[in-house]
């Protein structure tokens, strides 16, 4: 009989096993968010093996990763790619430049690309998983530590040469439901924790400006034509995006109107709108909370998909292409309507790309939302800090002082005038935020780039330098 | 039309431009309680420079501002009543007022500093804030104690103190206070506006006693949130139904009374002169709403 062993008890004597070398390139995924547990302590084997030069290419980096650190100043970590970063470890990146190369920004749907192209080649991939068995069939829905789909690591587990599931959960073979099977899968490992499932949360805000900009664009959704029997809606995490959906359910349910999928980030919020019967199906790339992790299980039309399959722009066809509405948020929007996710007003890197700009691209109806200053710097500018989203992928901007409709939709400005929707130029908004904020702080960079931003397909749409 | 008033604490300089966005029908900077004393001038002073800034006077989109003045036995209320007068705005709502003197007395302030800052005699307004059990006996006498008085408003939160009791969410006890004000409100043709309701997660609370307090005769509620604002403006916004009822009976009664006897048959049912005007109010609050 042939049975391969694939279990290790500990991410150490699989290591042990392992032939590592200098340079090695090593995939995450960071569908627990700021509650990932798991690349912090596989680094720290790397580094007591004396392992160099490593690059990581992670979904996207959290709060949680502030400790690489000490490894990207010792060169353990000397590379990396992702969609986003935040907190001390952007900041060290940004201000101090403590990283050898720029760290390459992806979109979701670009990573997926890059890993499928073989732009990016994976050595290892290290992917945590809340439910495994001993032959490596896993899934993120299961278990104490479920976080819901496993999106990402999808499409790590088809290209990298070495596939690790690492799990604080081993179950009786078969694991079920299979989201990575074991036909993918070299090793199982296991560890005592995956994570802190308990910071994964979502929570509609309670600021009434915010609750007021979702309105309008609410309004804005409605009066565009967009909602109707059959049309598709995706939206962020943010508190505005959270209210529209709670707005929109509204209307879905008094109107009678039943929407084909809601995709993306999967909320409790969009969970409750397919419960309620607004949507036929949510297409799930990333659960945001806990709520809908626990949704997929129980729900037969709450469908994991893969980021490949969510925006991957070369492939046979993503979802992003089947989508009519987007709901984006902003850290700067310009008068030409480029987007900024990615650096704050000061330059520091402090979010993350996310779909953004994939979303934005293939969308039918794409609007930004945003407060028109947040702690008094202007979101409205001349030009943006970095564009990660240009401006001809844009068509409305939903402010609480007022709403600009890119000039290019006049089919959406003769909409929005027939109901009756007051807008205004983008620079009125722009003008107003000037008044309003006073002249903004002058960011000085340096000559070193520490970060690239590419778009979906691989092209460099924007440096960021280091901030003096 | 003062279906609802929002307080926003004035030492907040974030909330004069968010505020009116959020369109109640009033808004009250607030001096008095949301503000901690050592705030008290620095509070005043960003009052004065915010409705200059954003030009409240003049400004269309603006709701009608009133700004809550400290007590009248405190050191900070002639200072209070002069940044209103000479920031330009026009309604002062007086807090804790228990009798006529109260008013007389900040009328007589408020007629100097008109005098000083060349602003039309009378053009100053005032909200009497009944609080206590003794305003609320005398009403009648603040009510008319000046022209300037335009509205009363309840206030059950010291009202129940001074009665030492806690305030709950249903408390037939402060019917007494309402209906006498609503009361003489309706007798000198002054606005009646309801305390707030604190719980701001009880919307159904909220909502009921708002349903309470217009058939008692309010004309709106005093918020301490803007999630407030549009269920309260729903409860006093007349419905579709009761728009186009009221259409229906005047236009009926106009045709049908023509021996101008003040009563008529329409749709099988006697109407009369009250209930007419009572329709004519709704068409009129219709008017304002739109």
């Amino acid at each position: 009989m042939k049975t391969k062993d694939k279990v290790y008890p500990s991410i150490e004597s699989l290591l042990n096993a392992l032939p590592l070398v200098d340079g090695l390139t090593l995939s995450f995924h960071h569908h627990l968010r700021s509650g990932e547990g798991i690349i912090l302590p596989i680094l720290a084997q790397f580094k007591q093996r004396g392992i160099k030069k490593l690059t990581l290419d992670v979904s996207s980096l959290t709060s949680a990763h502030e400790g690489l650190i000490p490894y990207i100043i010792d060169e353990t970590v000397t590379e990396i790619h992702t969609s986003g970063m935040r907190g001390r470890l952007a900041e060290a990146i940004s201000k101090n430049g403590i990283l050898q190369k720029p760290v390459i920004f992806r979109t979701h749907g670009g990573r997926a690309r890059a890993i499928e192209s073989g732009q990016v080649k994976i050595d290892i991939a290290f992917i945590a998983a809340s439910c495994c068995d001993e032959y490596g069939n896993m899934n993120g829905q299961v278990g104490p530590s479920a976080f819901g789909s496993m999106g990402y690591p999808i499409v790590d587990a088809k290209h990298a040469r070495i596939v690790v599931a690492v799990t604080d959960n081993l179950v009786n073979y078969p694991a079920y439901p299979i989201s990575i099977p074991q036909t993918l899968v070299d090793y199982v490992t296991l560890v005592p924790s995956i994570g802190d499932v308990i910071k994964m949360d979502t929570r509609i805000s309670k600021n009434p400006i915010e609750h007021l900009i979702a309105k309008k664009t609410t309004e804005v959704l409605i009066a565009s034509g967009y909602v109707k029997d059959g049309f598709s809606f995706q939206a962020g995490s943010g508190g505005i995006s959270l209210s529209v959906i709670s707005y929109l359910k509204s209307f879905l349910i008094e109107n009678n109107i039943r929407g084909s999928f809601a995709s993306g980030g999967i909320t409790k919020y969009m969970v409750e709108m397919l419960e309620a019967g607004a949507f036929n199906a949510l297409l799930d790339t990333q659960t945001f909370d806990m709520v809908a992790a626990k949704s997929m299980i129980k729900n037969a039309n709450h469908i994991e998909m893969s980021a490949s399959m969510y925006a991957n722009p070369n492939n046979k066809g993503c979802v992003s292409e089947k989508l009519d509405i987007m709901i984006l948020s902003a850290t700067e929007i310009d008068v030409n309507f480029n987007v900024n996710v990615l650096t704050s007003s000061l330059g520091i890197i402090m979010g993350a790309q996310g779909g953004h700009p994939d979303t934005a691209e293939d969308a039918r109806l794409k609007i930004v939302v945003t407060t028109l200053m947040r702690k008094r710097i202007p979101i409205v500018i001349d030009k943006v800090t970095t564009i990660v989203t240009k401006g001809e992928f844009i068509d409305i901007l939903v402010t609480e002082y007022g709403i600009a409709i890119h000039p290019k939709r006049q089919d959406l400005i003769s909409k929005l005038n027939m109901a009756g929707i007051p807008h205004v130029p983008i620079e009125t908004l722009k003008t107003l935020a000037d008044q309003l904020s006073g002249p903004r702080t002058k960011i000085t960079f340096g000559d070193q780039v520490v970060g690239i931003v590419e778009d979906r397909h691989g092209n460099t749409i924007d440096s960021i330098y280091n901030v003096i | 039309m003062r279906r609802s008033m929002l307080f926003c604490p004035a030492n907040n300089p974030k909330l004069y431009s968010t505020a009116p966005l959020l369109k109640p029908d009033c808004i009250i900077f607030d001096l008095e309680d949301s503000v901690a004393i050592e705030e008290k001038d620095s509070a005043r002073d960003l009052l004065v420079e915010a409705v200059k800034f954003y030009n409240y006077p003049a400004n269309e989109a603006v709701p009608e501002i009133f700004v809550r003045i400290n007590a009248l036995h405190t050191p900070y209320a002639s200072l209070d009543v002069e940044a209103v007068v000479s920031s330009g705005l026009s309604k002062i709502r007086l807090p804790m007022c228990e009798s006529e003197e109260s008013i007389l007395a900040l009328d007589n302030l408020i007629s100097e500093l008109e005098d000083k800052y060349k602003i039309p005699s009378g053009s100053i307004k005032i909200q009497a804030a009944i609080e206590t059990p003794k305003g609320v006996l005398n009403a009648e006498s603040i009510a008319k104690a000046s022209e300037r008085v335009i509205s009363l408003s309840f206030g059950a939160e010291d009202y129940t103190n001074c009665l030492g009791i806690h305030r709950l969410s249903e408390m037939p006890i402060l019917d007494y206070a309402r209906a006498h004000i609503a009361l003489v409100c309706q007798a000198y043709g002054l606005d009646a506006i309801d305390t707030v309701w604190s719980d701001i997660a009880d919307t159904e609370g909220f909502i009921k006693e708002s349903n309470k307090v217009l058939n008692m005769g309010f004309s709106g509620k005093s918020c301490v949130h803007p999630s407030q604002l549009e269920p309260l403006h729903k409860v006093f916004t007349p419905s579709s139904h009761e728009i186009e009822k009221a259409l229906h009976l005047i236009e009926q009664f106009n045709r049908n009374n023509e021996d101008h006897s003040g009563v008529a048959l329409i749709d099988g049912k006697m109407v009369d002169k009250p209930i007419i005007e009572r329709h004519k109010n709704i068409k009129k609050e219709l008017t304002h709403e739109n």
